[in-house]
Order: structure tokens, then sequence, then C-alpha cells
């Protein structure tokens, strides 16, 4: 059974959070969501674990015992020790002595949070707290796993790290949608959902995404309002799919990927 | 520094509640207070008895309020009367003059009794009850220990339940597989055990360092503390829920615990204020719990007497503790309600 939601529309504060949107993930899959500022990642993680109330459309997600959750704020309880913050979530999901123990060891082993298992959370850095929240979310070993921006604040050799947390849950069969702002990281899952003011802009793989876009993108700089720099070159989105002379057709990432749906998102409005 | 002053008046602009405090709070607490912070007393409830009752009460002065005049009352029935709280002065009167009984619990209406009644009837025999010294820590120190409830029950409290919500764990705890019901409980039982185990030794150190008497029953005093507890944690779960920080939970709290404070007659008699800053005195919790404490501790007052202020914290209790339940269940419980959510 696939978790998720479709044709989702969330309010927040009465003004529209998320329209009609549709991302699913099914077990044994990594979903990413990605979008800019104020796009409604937190507020799509945050309906599908039941947190926001949705206004119409269905949310499909297993029961709370199932689900492993990393807010944006890590949920890391400050004033409770690594070890702590375990235990109580431990206690919660009633896991039995025996598993607590190999999964307690086993989680900050990975996280490689074994040596600050008795410094409190208010004491971590922002990065390991955000790998004890990681850890507390893989505890129970759930079916669906949220992670709210998982890797924001964290070290690259720890992104890493995290990254292979997130495949091996997957691997063991968990559902496992992550928020991000780092396109490079969204692309390594098996399916992106990108937002863009609380609307769907792009979603599937990323075979599906760029199948999607219309037209095509090249290396040069040339109709102003197509174009985007990317480094040190130029990028140019040609919707009607010719290719001027001099230019050459790139093998576009996710990044001009969607920057290409956006603007052709716009130009459609 | 200019775009200094004009950023910082941006800020408290929206700033509500601080704007309050700033502009509303001194004139609303110069007002209210001015009106109750009076320790005169100008009315005694009086009753009278004994062969020259009709005689004796028609000549009493106007500070001594008769409430009941029956020749029939004797020593026990006045004593009786006195600990239930029905008069603070009772007066068995006799041709040759007769012997007043004064309820030394009532601080600030015995004294003005015994000045009067040494000064304008001589012949009459002063007994001071309860409190004959007149001591003000034996008054004070059951108040005080409402004080102390009220403190833990209200700020300690909003101030674990903001820490919860700032720190994001409120989030966390919405998600995991627990009831709101859990949560709830799980949250304010252990300040509501710091908060009776603060009672006991406040009320140890009352005894023993105050030489204040314990002269009622401890299951009615028990009963009273547990009502309102209930009433105080309640207030504390209300102002977290609409407190995003700790600040304003600090700030909500104080709102609620300074008139409580002044205006539940542990410092300043209710009889002296006036009449409209009297009933605001009685919507607050503190007052009923302060009639509780001060008659079982000093008065012994039984159970039966003190049946309207125990109802009446327990009406408090029930809506209080009843709407902090309901608001803590709104935070948590977005995926209990939702209609469209398929949970498998």
């Amino acid at each position: 059974m696939s978790w998720g939601l479709e044709h989702v529309s969330v309010d927040v504060d009465r003004a529209p959070a998320l329209i009609d949107v549709d991302a699913t993930v099914a077990p044994g899959e990594v979903l990413a969501i990605v979008g800019g500022d104020g796009a409604g990642k937190t507020t799509l993680a945050r309906t599908l674990v039941g947190l926001l109330r949705a206004k119409t459309g269905v949310v499909r997600r297993p029961e709370s015992t199932r689900i492993g959750y990393l807010p944006a704020t890590s949920g890391v309880w400050p004033d409770l020790t690594v070890t702590e913050n375990l235990a109580f979530v431990a206690d919660v999901h009633r896991m039995s002595r025996q598993d607590r123990a190999s999964r307690v060891h086993h989680l900050l082993a990975v996280t490689e949070l074994t040596a600050a298992a008795d410094r409190l959370g208010a004491d971590l850095s922002g990065g390991m707290r955000r790998k004890l929240g990681f850890a507390m979310a893989l505890l129970a070993e759930p079916d669906l796993i949220v992670l709210d921006e998982p890797s924001t604040g964290v070290d690259p050799v720890s992104r890493a790290d995290l990254w292979a947390l997130m495949t091996a849950a997957a691997v063991g069969g968990a559902a496992v949608v992550f928020t991000t702002t780092y396109l490079d990281e969204a692309e390594r899952a098996r399916s992106i959902c990108a937002l863009e003011a609380g609307r769907v802009l792009a979603s599937g793989t990323l075979g599906d995404i760029a199948a999607s876009v219309r037209g095509e993108i090249v290396d040069r700089r040339s109709d102003g309002s197509r174009s985007w720099r990317r480094g040190r070159q130029w990028r140019t989105w040609r919707p009607d799919g010719s290719i001027p002379d001099g230019s050459a057709r790139i093998d576009a990432d996710l990044t001009d990927l969607l920057v290409a749906a956006s603007l052709a998102a716009e130009e459609a409005m | 520094m200019w775009a200094m002053i004009v950023k910082e008046f941006r800020q408290v602009r929206r700033d509500h509640r601080t704007l309050a405090m700033m502009i509303v709070m001194p004139v609303v607490l110069l007002v209210v207070f001015g009106y109750a912070a009076s320790f005169d007393t100008s009315s005694i409830p009086t009753i009278v008895g004994g062969p020259a009752a009709s005689e004796v009460s028609a000549r009493l002065p106007d500070l001594f309020e008769v409430e009941r005049v029956d020749a029939a009352i004797d020593a026990e029935e006045a004593t009786r009367a006195l600990q239930e709280g029905e008069a603070v002065v009772a007066l068995i009167a006799d041709p040759a003059g007769g012997v007043a009984l004064v309820d030394g619990s009532e601080l600030f209406s015995a004294r003005a009794a015994v000045q009067a009644l040494t000064t304008g009837a001589p012949q009459i025999e002063i007994d001071v009850l309860f409190n004959p010294g007149l001591d003000t820590s034996v008054v004070l120190v059951p108040g005080l220990a409402g004080l102390i409830l009220l403190f833990i029950g209200t700020v300690i409290t909003s101030l674990g339940v903001v820490r919860e919500r700032q720190a994001g764990t409120l989030e966390q705890l919405a998600v995991m597989p627990l009831r709101p019901r859990d949560v709830f409980i799980g949250k304010v039982a252990p300040y509501f055990l710091v908060a009776s185990i603060d009672l006991v030794i406040v009320l140890l150190v009352g005894s023993f360092v105050f030489d204040v008497p314990f002269n009622g029953s401890v299951g009615t005093l028990a009963l009273g503390s547990v009502l309102f507890l209930f009433v105080t944690l309640g207030i504390g779960v209300l102002i977290s829920g609409v407190s995003e920080n700790q600040g304003q939970a600090v700030q909500l709290a104080l709102m609620t615990l300074l008139p409580q404070v002044l205006l539940s007659g542990i410092i300043f008699p209710l009889e002296s204020m006036a009449t409209a800053v009297r009933y605001i005195g009685y919507a607050l919790p503190l007052t009923w719990f302060n009639q509780i404490a001060r008659g079982v501790m000093v008065r012994g007052a039984p159970l039966s007497s003190l049946l309207v202020p125990l109802g009446v914290l327990a009406l408090f209790g029930v809506v209080v503790f009843g709407l902090a339940v309901i608001r803590f269940r709104r935070d948590l419980a977005a995926s209990h309600t939702e209609s469209v959510a398929v949970v498998a």
C-alpha cells in the first residue's frame, strides 16, 4: 500500500498552503519533496503525519505507531540526554528491552553519537541534534518515515551518512519521505515532488520530470527571460525545441529541469 | 539612534500583550488596588447571645454588624458559630457585662473589635479564639501555602508546556502513538506531585517555625488543595495554549497571579474592599482556597462549614481544567479529527 497525499489542499492561517497536491510513496521507496522557501514542503510533511488537517483530498498514512517523524526543529528534548531521548521514544513505542538495546546501540553507532550518548540534547551541535532526531524517527522501525529537512545544517560527511541511513530504511521496507532544498540530494531519490507556491510543479522520477518539460535546454544565453546562469555557464530553455546555431542541447539535471518547469508554469499563467 | 527608536516602537506596537501591560495594566492596577488596599475595617459580623442580648445589641456601635440576636446562644454555640465562620465576634451579654469571643483568624477585624471593645465597653471580657496573640504569621501562612500552589500550578506548568512548544517537541509528541489524554496527564502529573510535596513542606515549616496551629481535618485541607491544584494547573495549561514562548507565558501568568495576591483576602481583608473590587476577589480561586486553608488550619472549621468554598473551587476546577484539556487536545489532535485521512 502506498502512503501520501491525493488531491490534497491545506490552509494554514486561512491562506492556501497546499493546493491539489498529489505525492505518494510506496514501501521500499524514497520520495524527495523539493521547493524553495515557502513552497509548502513542511506543510506537506506535517499534513502527511497528521499535524495539519487537509481541507480536501485524501491523506493515506499508517497508524501512529508505524510513523517515524523528524520535525524541522529536530524534535529532540533539549533537557534529556541522547540516551534518554531514545529511551523515551522506545518507551512510547513499548519496545521490548532486547529490541531497544540492540536498536539504540545500532543507531548510536551509525549516527556516530555513541561518544555523545550522555550529553544533553541542548549541548549537541545542530548537525548532531538532527542526527539524533533522525535516529529517534528510525528507532521503532516504522512503515512510513517523514523527515523534514534532515540534512539542513549537517556537514557533508554526515549528510552522506544520513543518506545511507535513509536508503537502508527503504531497503528494509519503509517508505521514506524527506524534504530538502538540496536538489543534488533529491536527485538520488526514487521519485521527486517539486512544489512551487503550494502547487506541484513537477513530480515523478528524474526521467518523468525530464519528459514532462517540453522543448530543449541549451548551453548558451539567448532569450533573456528564459535564460539562467549555472556557475560560469548559461542555460536557455527553448520551448519550441529549436537549437540555435552555436548552441548545444545539454543533459539537464534536476536544477535545470525545475527552472524550465517553473518558466513554463509562469508562461502558462 | 533614531532608526533604533523607530524599530523599537514598531516592535512594541505589534506586541499587543506588552502594550497592554505598559498602558492598560498600570491604570487598572492603580484603580483596582487603590480600592482594595485598605486595612480599615468598616463592619464586623457579630452575633449576640446571653440574657442581656437585646439590650446590648441595641447599644453596640455601628462597627459591629449584628447578624443574629438570640438569648439562647451560649459560649459553646458562640464558639461553634465562630469556628464555622458565621461571625467574627460573638458576644454573650449579661447585665453585668459579659464576654466577647473574637475570631483571631480574621486578623484585622479581630484587632478592630478588640480595640473597640477595650475602649468602648471595658466591662466586657475579651477572649480571642484560634489566634490569641493575633499573630500575622498564623493568618498569612495558610494563604501563602495557596500562593505557592498557585505559583507552581500556573507559572511552572505553563513554562513546562510552552518549553515543549518552543523546542518543537510538542509536535513530536503529537505524532507519537500517545493519546492527547496521556500527554496531558503525563505533562501535568509531575507538577501536581511537586506542588503537593511543596504544600506539605510549607505547612510543616508553618507549624514548626511560625507556630501556625493545625486545628482542623487534614482530609478537608487535602480535598481543598486538590481542587485548587486542578484549577491552577488548568490555568497554567490554558496560558501555555495561548503563549508562543516562555516570556509570554510568564507575562500572562503574572497577570493572573498579581490580582490573586492582592484581592484574595490574604493581605487586605475582603470586607475592607469596595464592593465591586470585592466581587473581583470572589472570582479568584485563591480567595476560596484561602478561606478553606485558614478555616481548617486556624479555626478548625468542619467540612460542613466549608461546602461553599469547596463547591466554588470544584466549579472553577471543572470549567478551567475542562477548557485546558480541550485546548490541549486541539493542539495535539489534528490527526485524530481529520475527516479525510485514511489510516491503515
